[in-house]
C-alpha cells in the first residue's frame, strides 16, 4: 500500500463512516415506521463506494441499480436530500416520488438510482455513449451487482460498449448474495471479472472491503478507460452486513459468516486501523465521528419535518 | 405552399433528415439503419449525409440498444432508435416502460427522457403471430410517454419532426404496408404537426368513425360502400394514441350521435375499448346507440391467406357494425 497524507486518510475515514452512520440511522427510522417500502442498505460496502467516488471527476457520470444511498451522497447530494427521499417528503431529492430505490441528480451527473436488475447497465453504457459523442473526455462509472451479472442486458452492453470502444468502468460490486441466492448457486463461473472476456473487455479484480485497494484499483481502471481502450470491468469483492433489503431476515447465512467479515475485513476498522498507524490522534478521530453524527442527525431531523408532498404533487412531473 | 406526392417511408425519411440537419443531438441507432438504409428503406441515404457517427447500426440487441438510446437520452442527446418490428421492441419493453417512461416522475422531475422508438407496428401481410401484433394499447395504457400512430404522410413527417423536439419519450408507431403508400406532402422543411390533436378526414353527420394507422386504410376502403348505402358518415384519424384528442370525437358526436372505432388491434382492453368508455364518462348524453368497434378478432394472426384476412377489419365488418349502430 501506498502512502497517503493524514488529510486524505481522514477525507477517507469520514466519507465512509457517512454512509454506515447514514444507513444505520436510516434503518432506525425504517424500524420506527417512517421508512416504508423496500430499503437497502450499504453497510459493509462502503469502500466500493469511496474508493470509486473519489476517482470520479466533473466531467464523468455515474449509475448504480437499487442499493443507492451511499453512492449518490458521495456524488454530493446533500444526505438531508436523501434521507428526506427515504421518508417520503416534498425535501427529499426525488419530491418523494422516487424513494429508496430511484434517486437522481443531474447536478451532479448521477443517473439513479434503478430498481430493476440489471437495466442500470445498458443506461450506463448509453452515458458512456453520450461521452463519446460529445467528446466531452468523460467516461461513466456503472456499478453492477452479482445478481445483475446474470441478466442478458449486461451482455448486450458489454458487446456494444466494447465493439463501440465506450468509455465505461463496470464496477461488479460482488458481496456474494442476489438477494438470498450465494453467487455459486446462482453464477455458473464465479470470477465476475472474466464475464467480459468473451467480448474482449478486459477485468480485474480488487478487495472491495479496503478502500486503498478499492482506490488504487480503480484508478488504474479508469485510467484505461480514459486512455481511449473502451470498457473495462473491475469485480470489487465485498460484503453486505444487513439483509438484501430491511425486509430480509438474511436466513440463507450463518451469523458466524457475518461475523467473521466484520472482525477481520470491515472497512472502517481497518481505515481506523491505517489512522492510527500514521499517528492520527484519537481525539481527531472522535471529532470526525461527532461531525458525521451531527450531520445524520440533521439529515434524520429534516426528513422527519419536511412536509409530505401536497396532493397536487399527484400529476406533476408526469410530462414535460 | 406546393405540394409533393412521396411514400410515406419518404416522409418518414425527410422528417429525421430535416431534423438531424437541425439538431446535432439528433441521431439515429437500430437494426439496419445505416449500411443497409434501413430493413424497410425508411433510412435511405441518411448513413450517407450524416456518416456513421449518427446513423448507427446495432447488433440485433433490443434490449441492449434500447437502454443504451435511453442513457444517451438522460445525457441530453436525442435518439431515434428504429425497431425492425414493435413485435421485436417486445425484448426492450422494461427500458421503454421502467427507464424512459417513468425516470421524470421518479426524479422529481430532474432527469428528462426525450428519445423517440420508432418503427413498423401491427399486421402486414403474411406474417404470421409474431410479426403481426398492433401494440398500440400497450403503450397507449402508459402515462409519462405520448404514442404517435399516424396514417397520411404529412403527418408521418409531421408528427415524427415534432416527435423528434419533443422532450418528452415517444413510440412512434407505423406500418409496413403504409411505407409505399404515396400522399401530398408540404414542400416545406418546418412542417410540424402537433402531438396530441386528431384530425376530422371527411365531414359526415350520419355517424362517427374513428381509427388510426392502417386501420385508416379501412376506413377509406370502406367510404365508397357507405355513402353508396346513402350513410354520410364523418371520419376522423386520432393520429395521436396519448395523449388521446377526445373533446374531437366528442365535437363529432354532437352531429351524430353514432360511434363506430376501427382498430387493427386486439379488441380486449383496446384503443376502441378505451374511447368508448371516455364517451360513455364525458358523452353519455350524446350517444343514440351503444358505441361499435371492429377490430383484429380475439386470436393470434394467422398465416394461412384465408384466416388473416378473416382475422382482420375490412368493408363489410365496417358495414355491419355502421348499419348495426344506426340500427338500419
Amino acid at each position: 500500500m501506498k502512502n497517503y497524507p493524514n488529510e486524505m486518510l481522514k477525507k477517507l475515514f469520514k466519507r465512509m463512516y457517512l454512509i454506515r452512520y447514514f444507513e444505520e440511522q436510516a434503518a432506525v427510522l425504517y424500524q420506527k415506521g417512517h421508512i416504508a417500502g423496500f430499503c437497502h442498505l450499504y453497510i459493509g460496502e462502503e469502500a466500493v463506494a469511496e474508493g470509486v467516488s473519489e476517482n470520479v471527476t466533473a466531467k464523468d457520470s455515474i449509475i448504480t441499480s437499487y442499493r443507492d444511498h451511499g453512492h449518490i451522497i458521495l456524488a454530493g447530494v446533500e444526505p438531508r436530500k436523501v434521507m428526506a427521499e427515504l421518508t417520503g417528503r416534498i425535501g427529499g431529492i426525488s419530491k418523494g416520488k422516487g424513494g429508496s430505490m430511484h434517486m437522481f441528480s443531474k447536478e451532479h451527473n448521477f443517473y439513479g438510482g434503478h430498481g430493476i436488475v440489471g437495466a442500470s447497465t445498458p443506461i450506463g453504457t448509453g452515458l458512456a455513449f453520450a461521452h463519446k459523442y460529445r467528446e466531452d473526455g468523460g467516461i461513466c462509472f456503472a456499478f453492477i451487482g452479482d445478481g445483475a451479472v446474470n441478466q442478458g442486458q449486461v451482455y448486450e452492453s458489454f458487446n456494444m460498449a466494447s465493439l463501440w470502444e465506450l468509455p465505461i468502468l463496470y464496477v461488479i460490486e460482488n458481496n456474494h448474495y442476489a438477494l438470498g441466492t450465494a453467487i455459486k448457486r446462482g453464477c455458473a463461473t464465479t470470477n465476475l471479472s472474466i464475464r467480459g472476456s468473451g467480448f474482449d473487455i478486459p477485468g480485474k479484480q480488487a478487495d472491495g472491503m479496503n478502500v486503498f485497494a478499492v482506490l488504487e484499483a480503480v484508478k488504474e481502471c479508469a485510467e484505461y478507460v480514459r486512455n481511449g481502450n473502451g470498457p473495462m470491468i473491475l469485480e470489487l469483492d465485498t460484503y453486505r452486513y444487513r439483509g438484501h433489503s430491511m425486509s430480509d431476515p438474511a436466513k440463507y447465512r450463518t451469523r458466524e459468516e457475518v461475523e467473521k467479515v466484520k472482525e477481520t475485513r470491515d472497512p472502517i476498522k481497518t481505515i481506523k486501523i491505517e489512522m492510527q498507524k500514521a499517528g492520527i490522534p484519537e481525539s481527531e478521530i472522535d471529532t470526525i465521528e461527532r461531525e458525521v453524527i451531527a450531520i445524520v442527525d440533521d439529515a434524520a431531523d429534516f426528513a422527519l419535518k419536511s412536509p409530505i408532498p401536497e396532493d397536487s404533487e399527484l400529476y406533476t412531473d408526469m410530462l414535460i | 405552399m406546393g405540394l409533393k406526392n412521396i411514400a410515406v417511408r419518404e416522409a418518414l425519411r425527410d422528417a429525421m433528415a430535416e431534423e438531424m440537419r437541425r439538431d446535432p443531438n439528433v441521431f439515429l441507432m437500430g437494426e439496419e439503419v445505416a449500411e443497409y438504409n434501413g430493413s424497410y428503406k425508411v433510412s435511405m441515404g441518411l448513413l450517407d449525409e450524416f456518416g456513421p457517427k449518427r446513423v448507427i447500426d446495432t447488433p440485433i440487441t433490443e434490449m441492449g440498444f434500447s437502454g443504451i438510446g435511453v442513457g444517451a437520452a438522460y445525457a441530453g442527446l436525442r435518439p431515434i432508435v428504429e425497431f425492425m418490428s414493435f413485435n421485436f421492441a417486445m425484448q426492450a419493453i422494461d427500458q421503454i416502460i421502467n427507464s424512459a417512461s417513468k425516470v421524470l416522475y421518479m426524479s422529481g422531475g430532474d432527469i428528462k427522457c426525450p428519445i423517440v422508438f420508432r418503427g413498423a407496428n401491427g399486421p402486414s401481410m403474411r406474417l404470421a403471430a409474431q410479426h403481426s401484433q398492433c401494440y398500440a394499447s400497450w403503450y397507449g395504457h402508459c402515462p409519462g410517454m405520448k404514442v404517435v400512430a399516424p396514417f397520411f404522410a404529412d403527418d408521418m413527417k409531421g408528427l415524427l419532426k415534432a416527435s423528434i423536439r419533443d422532450e418528452n419519450p415517444v413510440v412512434f408507431l407505423e406500418n409496413e404496408l403504409l411505407y409505399g403508400m404515396k400522399f401530398d406532402v408540404p414542400e416545406d422543411d418546418d412542417y410540424l404537426v402537433e402531438v396530441g390533436k386528431a384530425r376530422v378526414v371527411r365531414q359526415g353527420k350520419d355517424v362517427t368513425l374513428v381509427s388510426f394507422s392502417y386501420g385508416m386504410k379501412y376506413l377509406m376502403d370502406a367510404k365508397d360502400a357507405l355513402t353508396d348505402a346513402g350513410i354520410d358518415p364523418e371520419i376522423i384519424d386520432l393520429r395521436t394514441i396519448r395523449p388521446l384528442d377526445i373533446d374531437t370525437i366528442l365535437e363529432s358526436l354532437k352531429k351524430t350521435n353514432r360511434l363506430v372505432v376501427v382498430e387493427q388491434g386486439l379488441p380486449f382492453a383496446g384503443i376502441a375499448s378505451e374511447i368508448a368508455m371516455q364517451v360513455m364518462e364525458k358523452g353519455f348524453d350524446l350517444l343514440d346507440a351503444p358505441v361499435l368497434r371492429v377490430t383484429a378478432e380475439d386470436v393470434h394472426v394467422p398465416y394461412a391467406e384465408r384466416l388473416e384476412q378473416i382475422s382482420i377489419p375490412n368493408t363489410q365488418k365496417i358495414l355491419a357494425a355502421v348499419r348495426n349502430v344506426m340500427g338500419k
